[in-house]
């Protein structure tokens, strides 16, 4: 009874009080929104696919998402217009998202990378069209068995996934976030946001739905195993520090917190929980990246997804990875630099030599760009090692002179069909150049970027990772650098006088003749090609205004 | 009772899930072997906030569940898909994309 008459006396006690007042977070809206905006326009583009009829959706998704994007890149550049790349650069939202300079230019990139690929996903003119209406390069019903009846009459019906655009935005909007990401928990969500809307635009190609559908599941489970090892680390993290946010765990790391609780003193006397926590989480991330050990799923993804999506993954991933890794390592984890460079000096080795050389056996032209984005990662890895603030400009220089080259890449490969599609055996491009001189040279274009020739933005790319890297003391890292550069060379050259030098076969595939959409994707990743290659000055400035991080 | 133990717990449940995404067959199972993966993490997380004596561990525990829960529903999706084109969950099955 007595114990009954505690409890109430407490109650009424509390309520004879005033009720005390819980501050609400405070977040600031307008530096987040480019985020905003990207979120926003998905989820319009869910209503408008539940609420358009269906003739109009194709029309209105591709508006929404392409006005969407191009108001985020706005913001993008306003925020960064007002200062907030360099003097007013801050952490937002209660400590969970940086606005600072190279969250600002990584997030610009990915924009403009996801705008063309928009325009690669909405392209309607190379399939023959069926039953009289044009289809894209996705399912008319993803859920339909290949081949059977439901997919029959789902064509019949003139279905369309177009709920290919939100799913892109829902990812870009992951994809801005993690390179900005300020503490552990935002960069889980984050990954987790971008990584689901993959999953599942990787499963819906139209044409060898077996292979994309393939590729989906190898890609969820390696991801999902991947983001688990990338979510424990992140608990043993906080069991050492006792925060997740990046300065907080920074100040750790490097001994300069100011309040040494009991509980803290204990857990940072066990430096087995940092060194396991930090591995853990560049393991979720490199695999993000597509570094080596952590590389498998690379080519199969990247073959078996529909190739719009192969291109915007490639290039937008990519980008947003390295952002999260360049965040991670430079802010957190300097005062343990003695410890991660040895291990990323392994990494970006193997990467480089194992990239470079399984490329040269590749047959099949997504494969082979698939390896060939291995052994550039491994080349933004030899910038990301340097720890110096020319390290972080470079490989944002890098990030964005290589994004747009393997979306044009993969753009063009959409062209080049055959009766079952797109016609991705190597063998199948011999004499391109003599059949459609124009798509050859582009391809050529892109495979000279990707060798890194000068006058490309390759070249310039390399220039700069590789001498950042010499300069922050790994110079064995750039003579590999520069061996295996040597090797993929020889096969982009192999490719490109595959395409010019050899006779056309007589079944030979077709180049289709793309709508503007593809076309401008086309033509846009040409001219950042030549213009980051024969006039980097400005970008590379622009990159180094841009390259100091937040704290 | 100590609560390193839980920790020791969680540690172990996490490299049953690591071990059994690596040597079982059946999609589904890999899958749930993931989700004990994820929920070691929650269980890690909850012990490191009761030994630090803060909330943020319990706050992402819950976020972990949200996260974990939109995973079920993509990747149940993706492999019910694949089962319907090829009556087999397995991922031994699925080998047309190869060197």
């Amino acid at each position: 009874m007595s114990h009954v008459e505690t409890v109430h006396s407490l109650w009424t006690l509390a309520a004879a009080e005033a009720p005390k007042k819980i501050p609400g977070p405070h977040i600031e809206y307008v530096q987040l929104s480019p985020t905003l905006i990207v979120l926003g326009a998905a989820l319009l583009g869910v209503l408008a696919e539940a609420f358009l009829p269906r003739g109009v959706r194709h029309r209105a998704q591709l508006g929404l998402a392409a006005l969407g994007l191009a108001a985020a890149f706005a913001a993008v550049v306003a925020l960064a217009a007002g200062g907030y790349a360099s003097d007013k650069s801050h952490v937002a939202a209660m400590g969970a998202v940086a606005v600072d300079g190279p969250a600002l230019f990584l997030q610009g990139t990915i924009l403009l990378v996801a705008l063309v690929a928009v325009f690669t996903f909405a392209e309607r003119r190379l399939d023959p069209a069926a039953d009289g209406r044009p289809v894209d390069s996705f399912a008319a019903q993803a859920a339909a068995v290949p081949g059977g009846d439901a997919e029959r009459e789902a064509v019949a019906a003139g279905m369309v996934t177009t709920e290919v655009f939100p799913l892109v935005l829902f990812a870009v909007g992951g994809m801005l976030v993690f390179p900005a990401a300020d503490d552990l928990l935002t960069l889980f969500v984050a990954l987790e946001v971008f990584s689901l809307p993959l999953y599942i635009l990787c499963g819906l190609a139209r044409r060898q739905r077996l292979l994309s559908q393939e590729s989906a599941v190898k890609y969820f489970l390696l991801g999902a195993f991947s983001s688990a090892f990338l979510l424990f680390g992140i608990a043993l993290l906080y069991g050492y520090a006792g925060t997740v946010t990046y300065a907080g765990i920074a100040d750790v790391v490097s001994g300069t917190t100011r309040v040494m609780d009991p509980a803290l003193a204990g857990s940072t006397a066990n430096d087995a929980l940092l060194l396991v926590g930090v591995a853990m989480v560049l393991m979720g991330l490199l695999f993000k990246v597509g570094a080596v050990p952590f590389h498998m799923w690379t080519p199969d993804v990247y073959q078996g997804a529909p190739t719009p999506v192969t291109g915007f993954m490639a290039a937008a991933t990519k980008v947003a990875a390295f952002g999260a890794l360049l965040r991670l390592l430079y802010v957190v984890l300097p005062g343990m630099r003695w410890d991660w460079r040895p291990v990323m000096w392994g990494v970006a080795i193997v990467t480089m030599l194992v990239g470079a050389i399984v490329a040269v056996t590749q047959t099949d032209v997504k494969r082979l760009l698939a390896y060939s984005s291995i052994a550039h990662a491994g080349f933004i890895l030899a910038g990301v090692i340097a720890a110096t603030p020319d390290g972080v400009s470079s490989v944002l220089f890098y990030l964005a002179a290589y994004s747009f080259v393997t979306l044009g890449a993969f753009a063009v490969v959409t062209l080049v069909r055959d009766a079952g599609g797109e016609a991705t055996h190597l063998s199948k491009w011999a004499g391109l150049g003599r059949r459609s001189p124009l798509v050859a040279a582009v391809f050529a274009v892109f495979l000279l970027a990707f060798a890194g020739i000068p006058l490309t933005s390759g070249f310039a790319g390399k220039f700069a990772v590789f001498k950042a890297a010499a300069q922050g003391g790994a110079a064995p890292l750039v003579i590999v650098g520069v061996l295996s550069s040597a090797i993929a060379a020889f096969f982009y050259i192999r490719v490109i006088v595959l395409m010019f030098f050899s006779e056309p076969k007589a079944d030979g595939p077709t180049v289709a003749v793309p709508s503007p959409l593809t076309s401008s994707a086309i033509a846009i990743g040409v001219a950042v090609t030549l213009v980051l290659g024969l006039a980097p000055q400005y970008f590379l400035e622009l990159a180094g205004q841009a390259g100091v991080f937040v704290r | 009772m100590n609560p390193v133990n839980y920790l020791y717990l969680a540690a172990l449940l996490f490299t049953i899930g690591a071990t059994g995404v690596l040597i079982r067959r059946n999609a589904i199972v890999i899958f749930m072997c993931v989700e004990l993966m994820l929920n070691a993490c929650n269980l890690a997380f909850v012990t490191f906030s009761r030994m630090h004596g803060n909330l943020d561990g319990q706050i992402i525990a819950f976020f972990t569940m949200v996260v974990a829960a939109a995973e079920v529903v993509v990747g149940l999706a993706i492999i019910v898909t694949i089962f319907r084109s090829r009556h087999s969950a397995s991922v031994d099955d699925a080998g047309l994309l190869k060197l």
